[in-house]
């Protein structure tokens, strides 16, 4: 019994990480058919923002924690603007040449991160509380997973009420249906794009800080080998569909873990085969009754 | 096709590229190097070797071109049959026991195999979804090599390849010649078969597909089997140019099953000058020369002695080879192929493709 809750609570955790950086790349292609192969690299930037303020001094306490999470999500959303700005946007309705141009990046990033930071995985800088276990009916549990649960559940419920009280989101939700109708009512539907795909790049750069103290390392390739999961996710969730997105990462999550436990890579490959089941059930995913 | 052409120049596009092979295939008995671009004079080992991957990867994107360039499919699983053909025919000799010519025609079974049923499975989604899930299966790849079930795949550290297994004019350093030769060959083998299938009935119907699916489909194309069948045919070649590239290399590493490689694979193809040919083999051979001497130069004194700023990023291929690739494909998207003004057809096609204008559909 103890093992099924470890497994459930490390699993749930593993999906909050899928879901951080799942939902930046899901909103972007819901609304602009851009998928940014850059976005691990963004959660890369995010996780080694928050090493550098943590090794400004010793002992990592929960103060010095805070500023490593904001650090992390402002060098994810600037990472994402300034790509947005400089790459995406002289590539609109483009959409091969825009997910071309993110891949370059995507190369680009990791390889100067592996000269600037060195290509092995560095120790993370975690608070003590999340390092420490707590028992919860007889097994251990570390208070990073707890720590990536509640964070992810918080930026979920951010973007839903985002998404369903502002005028933006109104915008947003309007545009992933129909990009054209909306665009002919005179909205600049890419002034929204820029904000979503900033929105998004916070979220990677916070999952980043959120992965660091999840893994105990940070290493220049963490953000890429979540990216694949990532895409999984976001496939088997139905393409542009937040609940959708949401829903396939606590999915993947929890069967990877589940089986992962049995053999290593068992996990990852029943990941695949699951993706294979959607895609010959609905290949439009879980939550869309379309395909895009 | 050939009836009243232009006559631009004195030389043919066909006369070019028998001057080249010509030139290709009497590099290794050249005694002379350039000095400060190849590691040696030509008729050395290590100067041959480099080449012989230099053309394998020309053939690999040569293949990929046929899914990309022709087809119009964004699949970044390429990677997945070429790895095919590095283990499979592998562990056929070493693990089955199997004589070198057998290992050969299963792992060929095995890869289009593989292609069929990855590309019957992502041809179920279209556009941006088949690039991510084609990209999902070719991480099944990955996690299989590095799991090294029954320690068939040698995980982390790789499967060397028994050379007493295989064709004794491909073993040893005297004989790398004869490795570059047969690189040299597939790069031909591979360039016929491709040029045949992109002329064939199924190589025009998925052209259709590609500038306007409704139209063709209208006009009786199917698209699924015509796609598949491309894809698997590209993925088969894939998997012939993995198993020469084994012989090249003497092993079987995990690299080749890196979700890096499936963007190295797209990356030469589009430097090259997607739908082009020659362009694409260019791509492919300039691609992994660079990434072999942009290392080499990385560990110069001249590199060493400059100040940080330039240093990091020459250290890098792989950052070099990205910002190249943003620049072509924000400035040049014909790639190299482009640049030298060849509008041909195909050329035509890429901006067709990459969206930069679009042409009224060609008649017949």
């Amino acid at each position: 019994m103890s093992t099924v809750i470890l497994l459930a609570v490390t699993g749930l955790a593993l999906g909050a990480l899928y879901f951080l950086i799942a939902a930046g790349i899901s909103l972007a292609f819901g609304l602009m058919h851009v998928l940014n192969f850059a976005h691990g690299a963004f959660l890369t930037i995010g996780a080694y923002a928050g090493y550098l303020v943590a090794s400004g001094g010793g002992d990592v306490g929960t103060g010095r924690f805070v500023l490593m999470l904001a650090a992390g999500t402002l060098a994810g959303a600037l990472a994402a603007v300034v790509t947005e700005l400089l790459l995406i946007r002289p590539l609109y309705g483009n959409t091969h040449a825009q997910l071309l141009v993110t891949v370059g990046l995507s190369l680009a990033l990791v390889a100067l991160i592996e000269e600037l930071a060195g290509s092995d995985a560095r120790g993370y800088h975690s608070p003590g509380w999340a390092n420490a276990t707590t028992e919860i009916a007889g097994s251990a549990i570390r208070g990073s997973r707890f720590l990536a649960i509640g964070v992810a559940v918080l930026v979920l419920a951010a973007l839903v009420v985002f998404l369903r009280r502002t005028r933006y989101g109104l915008i947003i939700r309007a545009g992933v249906e129909n990009r054209s109708m909306v665009t002919a009512l005179g909205i600049d539907v890419r002034r929204a794009f820029t904000l979503v795909f900033a929105l998004g790049g916070a979220a990677a750069g916070l999952g980043g800080v959120i992965a660091g103290s999840y893994f105990g390392q940070v290493e220049p390739r963490v953000g890429t080998g979540l990216f694949i999961y990532a895409l999984i996710v976001i496939v088997i969730g139905g393409l542009g569909s937040l609940t959708g997105t949401a829903v396939a990462a606590v999915l993947v999550g929890l069967l990877q873990q589940f089986l992962n436990y049995y053999a290593a890579g068992v996990g990852d490959l029943s990941v695949l085969a699951l993706l294979a089941l959607v895609l010959l059930a609905r290949p439009a995913g879980l939550f869309r009754s379309t395909a895009s | 096709m050939t009836q009243s052409q232009p006559k631009k120049a004195a030389l043919g596009p066909a006369a070019l590229g028998a001057i080249a092979l010509a030139v290709a295939a009497v590099l290794p008995l050249i005694p002379v190097g350039v000095k400060g671009i190849m590691p040696g004079p030509f008729s050395t080992a290590g100067t041959l070797q480099l080449l012989a991957v230099c053309l394998v990867f020309g053939a690999l994107a040569l293949t990929y071109d046929l899914v990309f360039g022709r087809a119009g499919l964004l699949s970044f699983g390429h990677a997945l049959f070429f790895a095919t053909g590095v283990y499979a025919c592998n562990i056929a000799i070493v693990h089955a026991g199997l004589p070198f010519v057998p290992a050969v025609l299963v792992t060929l079974v095995v890869g289009a195999a593989v292609a069929a049923l990855v590309g019957a499975l992502s041809l179920r989604v279209k556009g941006i979804a088949f690039a991510m899930v084609t990209l999902a299966f070719a991480q099944a790849a990955s996690v299989l090599v590095l799991l090294n079930p029954g320690h068939y795949t040698g995980g982390e550290e790789g499967l060397g390849l028994d050379a007493t297994a295989i064709p004794r004019a491909f073993v040893g350093v005297v004989n790398t010649r004869n490795l570059y030769w047969l690189a040299l060959a597939l790069l031909v083998l591979v360039y016929a078969i491709v040029r045949w299938t992109a002329r064939s009935e199924p190589g025009r119907a998925a052209e259709a597909l590609r500038e306007n699916e409704q139209r063709a489909t209208v006009l009786g194309i199917a698209s699924f089997p015509v796609r598949l069948l491309l894809f698997t045919v590209a993925g088969t070649l894939a998997t012939l140019c993995g198993i020469v590239y084994l012989l090249a290399i003497g092993s079987s590493t995990h690299q080749v099953t890196d979700s890096h490689f499936s963007l190295t694979v797209l990356v030469m193809v589009v430097l090259g000058g997607l739908g082009s040919r020659w362009g694409v083999v260019v791509g492919g051979v300039l691609y992994h020369f660079l990434d072999d001497r942009l290392s080499a130069l990385a560990t110069t004194a001249f590199v060493q002695d400059l100040p940080a700023v330039l240093r990091a990023p020459l250290s890098q291929p792989l950052f070099l080879l990205g910002v190249i690739f943003i620049v072509v494909v924000l400035f040049l998207p014909g790639g190299i192929a482009g640049a030298f003004g060849h509008r041909t057809h195909q050329a035509a096609a890429i901006e067709g493709l990459l969206g930069r204008f679009r042409r009224a559909p060609k008649p017949g």
